[in-house]
């Protein structure tokens, strides 16, 4: 039944993996902007990623993920050549509205990048003039620059250590790119919250549309269990099936920021019983896991700061 | 074997007991609750049906079963008999048995009932299915294939009803589900202590028999559509499915803190995702230690159920109307009371309050009291001035019904009505010609057994509408209360052809399974 073979994985960091998966359905159907959802096991938690690609020839998805919380660390072990996934459903939202805009700003932070790769394409296919502003913490989390300077007009890249591009936090390239532009009609911007937020402030006082994509906890992802939930303006919106993308200039970040973190203790819990559970099968001796565990390099600071795009505990 | 003629007088009196777990036991386990009939009880139940000419209860049963019939046959000891019975109607005994709401319909209106407790005839079915499920029992009739392709929607209660009767017509069916197991609310909604996983698994793999195919991990409407299951997939008709949904929130201040969840989110996490067993399942639950559940419906005495046995030390039911107007079943408040819910009826949530770092700390409510009756015919609570009080609790469940999920009015151009849920006629078929729709996404939140009802309803349209004789409608003219159809077709349309010729016949899959 479950027949989801990864047919590709590229390592972008220690931490930042890609993988690509048969769905020939799936490829044909996705649009940019929906997710899918992801069960790596029988006994697996069911997460919401972001679609980064998909390649309608050869029935293919593209997932970027990054290793932080429990599952994605299992599935960075697990998930190799040749193997499957036990569970993928998607396409997933409401497809991110392309309009005719001619001039639009695309802001992709750390694993933000990859989903707005697809938007940035789709803008760049429907005849507008893309500005691409990129943010990494440093030179050795860059991946794709290549892919966006081919899909894109303008690439501006920031680094918090300015090892690759300018240096400076993502607002900063985002300054760039206005005071360079002043025609801007449109911004998407895909990243942590807190990067999601200062985007949407920088952009307030020019007045230009600004539209994020949110990725809140899920359970089924089909509008039925509210865990998603969201508050835009007054109201109340399931970010799964009335999302995910939103008016940035509407939404209540600080609500979306604490209730990302309903399960951060338990989650902890749960990643740090199975590193343990790691060390011990490597102890134990010559098992077909060796040489397949991650260092253990697993950041602390990466785990302590949450960022929706890149794991997303209890799903 | 002749017998006496059953009188009121001569059948035991009182309804034969179903043996259930101690509520202190049950409070702390996943087990059922109820424990089912033994041979003997069942035996002695059976006696007590009058068998009486009237047969209310058939009428009473939203999937009309021939209830005397199988009654009787428990009662010459015949449970394979019994069994061939029900399923002539009910593919789902172990299911409806335990679920079905039968105080309000075919014990609601048992001629027993009227003088003494009415025949227990759920805790029969449910007898019967169970046995069936532990002998390996399926009836699977002689199917002909008839190479029309049937597309099902929802793999809950509504779908696998229409699915059963779709591929005993001999349709090739295939049902699809957007979560990773089949069953729907079966699965996700209804407790393993109400509703055990192997009595659904037992009952599906029935289906399976039928040459039913499950697709699980498919979201219709995104990952292709209606108009694409008929336009390309080769469906030459459609049933839609797939529940309502869209939990309500109460919307009011402290909505969105840590620790308020809709009933769904619940119950979803702890049955399909098994978080009950965290970290060994990777789904987790926030873990209350005193739970206010809003709302007293069935899926609200789940809820406060299922919080107890995840180790709660106090669950409240937070209902702003009297326990008279609870629309949950008098047996699963009974149960939930049991079990040391503690109720608080006439109490409306003014506020979820917070501790500061955005959880949970209490709630705010106002006392009610009841006022004139309103549109549903209940008693509108009316709000008592100045009555507000404060209590704690670190989880609230808001379990106070549900919205249309707007999946399908997204993708499709299936019309809704005003309420968002797909609009129909009387025969369940929906604005777009060959696809049908029934359930809870027609009539908004309901029963499993209605669910199941609208299924088969929606089959019997979908056979007229390919022109597939239905053996079950003979001809009745409308003067004696038919609808003037011979095996279900319209006689004005008898010497029209009907079936849909596809320009890709090999696209029509002729495999279908016997």
């Amino acid at each position: 039944m479950s027949n989801f073979e990864i047919v590709r994985r590229e390592d972008f960091s220690e931490v930042t993996y890609l993988l690509e998966v048969r769905h020939p359905l799936m490829a044909k159907a996705a649009k940019a902007g929906q997710f899918v959802i992801v069960m790596l096991n029988e006994h697996g938690e069911r997460i919401p990623l972001t679609i980064a690609d998909y390649d309608r020839v050869n029935g293919t998805i593209t997932l970027v993920i990054q290793a932080v919380g429990k599952t994605t660390r299992q599935m960075q072990q697990e998930c190799q050549v040749g193997t499957s996934l036990y569970g993928l459903v998607g396409p997933m939202g409401i497809p991110s509205p392309i309009s005719h805009a001619k001039k639009v700003m695309c802001v992709g932070g750390g694993l933000g990048v990859a989903p707005i790769f697809p938007q940035a394409r789709a803008f760049k296919e429907a005849g507008a003039y893309v500005i691409a502003v990129l943010g990494f913490r440093n030179k050795d989390l860059v991946f794709w620059e290549d892919k966006f300077r081919d899909a894109c007009d303008q690439l501006i890249l920031c680094t918090n250590d300015g090892s690759a591009g300018m240096k400076g936090l993502i607002t900063d390239g985002i300054q760039v790119a206005l005071e360079g532009h002043s025609n801007i009609d449109e911004v998407v911007a895909i990243g942590p919250p807190v990067m999601m937020k200062a985007c949407a402030e920088a952009t307030r006082p020019h007045k230009i549309k600004t539209m994020v994509s949110v990725n809140p906890i899920m359970v089924d992802g089909t509008g039925m269990c509210g865990g998603c939930r969201v508050k835009v303006g007054n109201e109340v919106k399931f970010a799964c099936v009335d999302g995910p993308d939103f008016d940035g200039h509407q939404l209540d970040f600080d609500d979306l920021m604490l209730r990302l973190q309903r399960y951060t203790k338990v989650e902890k819990m749960a990643s740090e019983r199975w590193s343990e559970s790691c060390r011990m099968t490597k102890q134990v001796g010559p098992s077909a896991l060796d040489g397949m565990l991650p260092g253990k390099g697993v950041q602390k600071d990466l785990l302590e700061l949450p960022d929706p795009f890149e794991e997303v505990p209890g799903g | 074997m002749a017998t006496k003629k059953k009188t009121i007088r001569t059948i035991p009196q009182d309804r034969t007991p179903m043996r259930e777990q101690d509520p202190q036991v049950r409070a702390k386990n996943f087990e059922e609750v109820a424990c089912g009939y033994s041979l003997e009880d069942a035996s002695r139940e059976a006696e007590r049906c009058l068998l009486c000419p009237d047969q209310p209860c058939v009428a009473g049963c939203p999937v009309g079963i021939d209830i005397p019939g199988f009654i009787k046959k428990i009662g010459d000891k015949n449970l394979r008999g019994a069994y061939d019975v029900l399923t002539g109607t009910n593919l789902l005994p172990a299911i409806c048995g335990r679920v079905c709401p039968q105080e309000n319909q075919c014990e609601g209106v048992c001629t027993v009932g009227e003088s003494l407790e009415a025949v227990a005839i759920g805790r029969l079915e449910r007898f019967v299915g169970d046995t069936a499920i532990k002998e390996g029992w399926v009836n699977i009739p002689y199917i002909e294939p008839n190479r029309f392709k049937v597309g099902i929607v929802g793999s809950g209660p509504a779908g696998m009803a229409c699915a059963a009767d779709m591929a005993k017509a001999g349709c090739d069916v295939t049902v699809y589900e957007a979560f990773h197991q089949p069953g729907g609310v079966l699965r996700y909604g209804i407790p393993d202590f109400r509703l055990p996983n192997t009595v659904i698994d037992a009952e599906i793999s029935n289906l399976k028999k039928f040459g039913v195919k499950f697709e699980c991990n498919t979201l219709v409407g995104r990952l292709f559509t209606i108009e694409q299951m008929i336009d390309e997939l080769g469906y030459h008709a459609v049933f839609i499915g797939v529940g309502a949904g869209y939990p309500t929130m109460l919307n009011i201040p402290g909505d969105s803190l840590n620790g308020v969840l809709s009933a769904n989110e619940l119950l979803t996490r702890c049955n399909l995702m098994n978080a009950k067993e965290f970290p060994n399942f990777d789904t987790p639950l926030p873990i209350g230690r005193r739970v206010a559940v809003v709302g007293a419906g069935n899926t609200a005495m789940d809820a406060m159920r299922v919080s107890l046995r995840l180790g709660a030390e106090k669950v409240y039911c937070i209902y702003r109307r009297s326990r008279t107007e609870a629309p949950a079943r008098i047996e699963e408040v009974h149960h939930a009371e049991q079990e040391g819910v503690e109720f608080h009826w006439l109490c409306n949530p003014v506020a979820v309050l917070d501790d500061g770092k955005g959880n949970v700390r209490g709630m705010r409510c106002v006392r009610m009291e009841l006022g004139e009756p309103d549109d549903s015919g209940r008693r509108r609570p009316v709000t008592v001035a100045g009555s507000e009080f404060d209590f704690e609790a670190d989880v609230i469940v808001y379990a106070i019904g549900t919205n249309a999920n707007p999946i399908m009015g997204q993708t499709s151009r299936v019309k809704l009505n005003k309420w968002g849920y797909i609009g129909t006629d009387g025969s369940l078929a929906t604005s777009v010609a060959g696809v049908f729709a029934g359930g809870d996404i027609v009539t908004g939140a309901a029963t499993v057994i209605e669910a199941m009802g609208a299924g088969r309803k929606a089959a019997r349209s979908m056979k007229a509408y390919l022109g597939i004789r239905d053996g079950e409608l003979p001809y009745l003219s409308a003067k004696q209360g038919g609808t003037d159809s011979l095996f279900g077709i319209d006689l004005r349309e008898r010497n029209f052809a009907r079936v849909r010729v596809k320009q890709d016949s090999a696209a029509i899959s002729t495999t279908t399974q016997a």
